[in-house]
């Protein structure tokens, strides 16, 4: 469980963290989304105790980091790619951190084991490549065997085996019961992994809900229309309650009906349609709609969630792009 | 769904400074930097004071009346060291700039979040190898010198007094120098940036003070450490220089000034 209570960094005059107050929760993978620069490694490392916050308080298991007995037992992070010496092998890296907390040195190896780095554990970490410095920080964080994990854009750098990998990891330890708090810039990996958002533009929330409302209500459903008699459609869309907007080369475009009742509506009025056909956005566009001017969507009613097949689709479609 | 069956699987107590010494000696033995640093401190240390003590041997016949009246044997077979302190020198900086330039601060501080406890037992270990390695140096430099001066020139022994005051003091300077830079290091954090500072506390800043008038220079060189370490490293005092137990103080002064400015920037900067 981690409790942060109105986090604020600052450098300088820019606010890097503005004001974050948010919960994660055990037994589900937590995604910390935000567009590069938005603050979610600060806030990782104030989690951390790394960097002071200028106001506010985290907590992990009701206390602040460094009142923890045996920190790396109870917290496990990758915070950055290639956090460790270049000269220094993998092995002695993992000894010399499971020393500190006291941890078996039988659980280096088996931690090795466990991301694959068997073969390569004695070699200098200097000569990995990204994904397999990826895999020694994974390494780092379940050295301890905590219960808490924060992983900083954990996928960066990894091939689409590596993804796959750190994607089963990050479920698996969520459904051990493990607080799993992982941050991207990528909507679309994080709607195959996340059950649960915390979503931040500039510092600020923007966001805090279930993926599966975000998907929801961040997938703009809409019905293109075109036809020789839109004018006469118009006024009837809006008599059923749709929302209707005329695109540049002249379809409309509406938002509240489906496709089947517009169809319906132009039949009875005796309307003339060429085109029907039901659009959405990406969630990656929803994202970054949603980030790109926070404060339009801060504190707005969130809608129920939506059918789920739709959400399955939109999530399948991103992932294919 | 307990997490809390997970999350406190640790023995009794809190993480202890025996598990961050532990942590800290295998971080100092496992990277090459460690080993060709004191090879290059063994190789300067005794080198050159077999450079010096040979070629005094060979030249005493001829040698001034005024250089032997300040001849020191001792302090002779340990000159290496003035140069062999450049090299302790570069691996303290190295012990605390390598963690902050290579990101492994981060995970030491997760692991040991009590900053101070961190640079403690960094200073305890890489001070005690340096120490370890500095009186080595110090000893087989002496040995050395003096069985080459043997038969030439006036050599001394550690019997005689004053003597192997000297020689152990010149280990221990060593691994103050050590520590002086690891302190300059945890102020710096950047490895070039550090080494640098440290080059011009040990040599450029006695250069410039050349420049200045004999009462200020006469009165204000003592203190430098470059002039502590020789005057800890001698038997016959020198003008103008501290003496041994002295020097000794003013060495503390140093590392305890450098160590605890590092601590408290440590505590206070974000990681």
């Amino acid at each position: 469980m981690i409790e942060a209570r109105g986090l604020i960094k600052r450098y300088g005059k820019t606010t890097a963290v503005d004001d974050l107050t948010f919960e994660v929760r055990p037994g589900q993978v937590t995604g910390f989304l935000g567009p590069n620069g938005s603050g979610k490694s600060t806030t990782m490392r104030m989690i951390m105790g790394l960097d002071a916050p200028d106001a506010g308080s985290v907590r992990i298991n009701g206390r602040p980091y460094g009142d923890l007995s045996w920190p790396l037992r109870e917290v496990g992070a990758l915070l950055e790619a290639k956090a460790f010496h270049p000269g220094r092998s993998a092995a002695h890296h993992l000894t010399a951190l499971a020393q500190t907390n006291a941890i078996p040195t039988a659980r280096v190896d088996e931690v090795i084991e466990l991301v694959g780095l068997g073969s390569v554990a004695h070699r200098r970490a200097g000569k990995f490549s990204l994904g397999m410095g990826q895999r020694l920080g994974m390494a780092s964080a379940l050295i301890g065997d905590p219960g808490v994990l924060l992983f900083d854009e954990p996928i960066n750098g990894l091939d689409p085996e590596g993804i796959r990998w750190v994607r089963n990891l990050l479920k698996s330890l969520a459904a051990d019961g493990r607080t799993v708090f992982v941050s991207s810039h990528l909507m679309s990996e994080m709607a195959l992994t996340a059950d649960h958002l915390v979503v931040i533009g500039r510092g600020a929330m923007i966001a805090e809900m279930p993926v599966a409302a975000f998907i929801a209500q961040s997938s703009q459903h809409f019905v293109r229309v075109r036809g020789p008699q839109l004018a006469g459609l118009i006024p009837v869309l809006h008599g059923a309650g749709a929302t209707v907007t005329t695109d540049d080369d002249g379809a409309l475009s509406v938002v509240g009906l489906e496709a089947s009742v517009i169809g319906d509506l132009a039949g009875a009025n005796q309307l003339v349609l060429h085109e029907l056909s039901p659009q959405s956005a990406s969630l990656e566009e929803a994202f970054m709609e949603l980030t790109h001017d926070s404060v339009e969507y801060r504190g707005d009613p969130q809608p129920p969630p939506k059918e789920s097949v739709d959400q399955f689709g939109s999530t399948e479609k991103v992932r294919s792009r | 769904m307990s997490t809390t069956a997970i999350a406190l699987n640790g023995p009794e107590g809190h993480y202890r400074a025996s598990g961050s010494l532990r942590s800290e000696w295998t971080k100092l033995r496992t990277v090459r930097s460690t080993v060709w640093t004191l090879v290059a401190l063994v190789a300067a240390g005794i080198g050159v004071g077999i450079i010096a003590s040979a070629e005094t041997a060979s030249h005493w016949s001829t040698m001034s009346l005024a250089d032997k009246v300040g001849y020191d044997p001792t302090n002779l077979s340990l000159t290496g060291l003035a140069l062999g302190q450049i090299a302790i020198g570069v691996l303290g900086v190295l012990v605390i700039s390598a963690e902050y330039s290579t990101g492994t601060i981060r995970a030491t501080l997760a692991a040991v979040p009590n900053r101070p406890l961190v640079l403690a037992s960094k200073a305890a270990i890489f001070g005690g190898v340096a120490l370890l390695v500095g009186e080595l140096v110090a000893f087989v430099a002496f040995l050395t010198g003096q069985s080459l001066l043997s038969g030439h020139a006036p050599h001394a022994s550690l019997g005689q007094p004053g003597v192997l005051q000297a020689v152990v003091l010149a280990g221990v300077y060593v691994a103050g120098i050590g520590l002086v830079a690891m302190g300059i290091g945890t102020i710096i954090r950047h490895t070039a940036g550090a080494i640098s500072a440290l080059v011009g506390l040990l040599f450029i800043v006695p250069l410039v003070l050349q420049a200045f008038p004999s009462s200020i220079k006469n009165s204000v060189s003592q203190y430098f450490p470059s002039d502590v370490g020789s005057a800890m490293a001698s038997v016959h005092r020198q003008a103008h220089a501290l003496s041994p137990g002295a020097a000794f103080g003013v060495l503390c002064a140093y590392v305890v000034v450098a160590l605890g400015i590092g601590a408290w920037l440590m505590v206070r900067r974000d990681a």
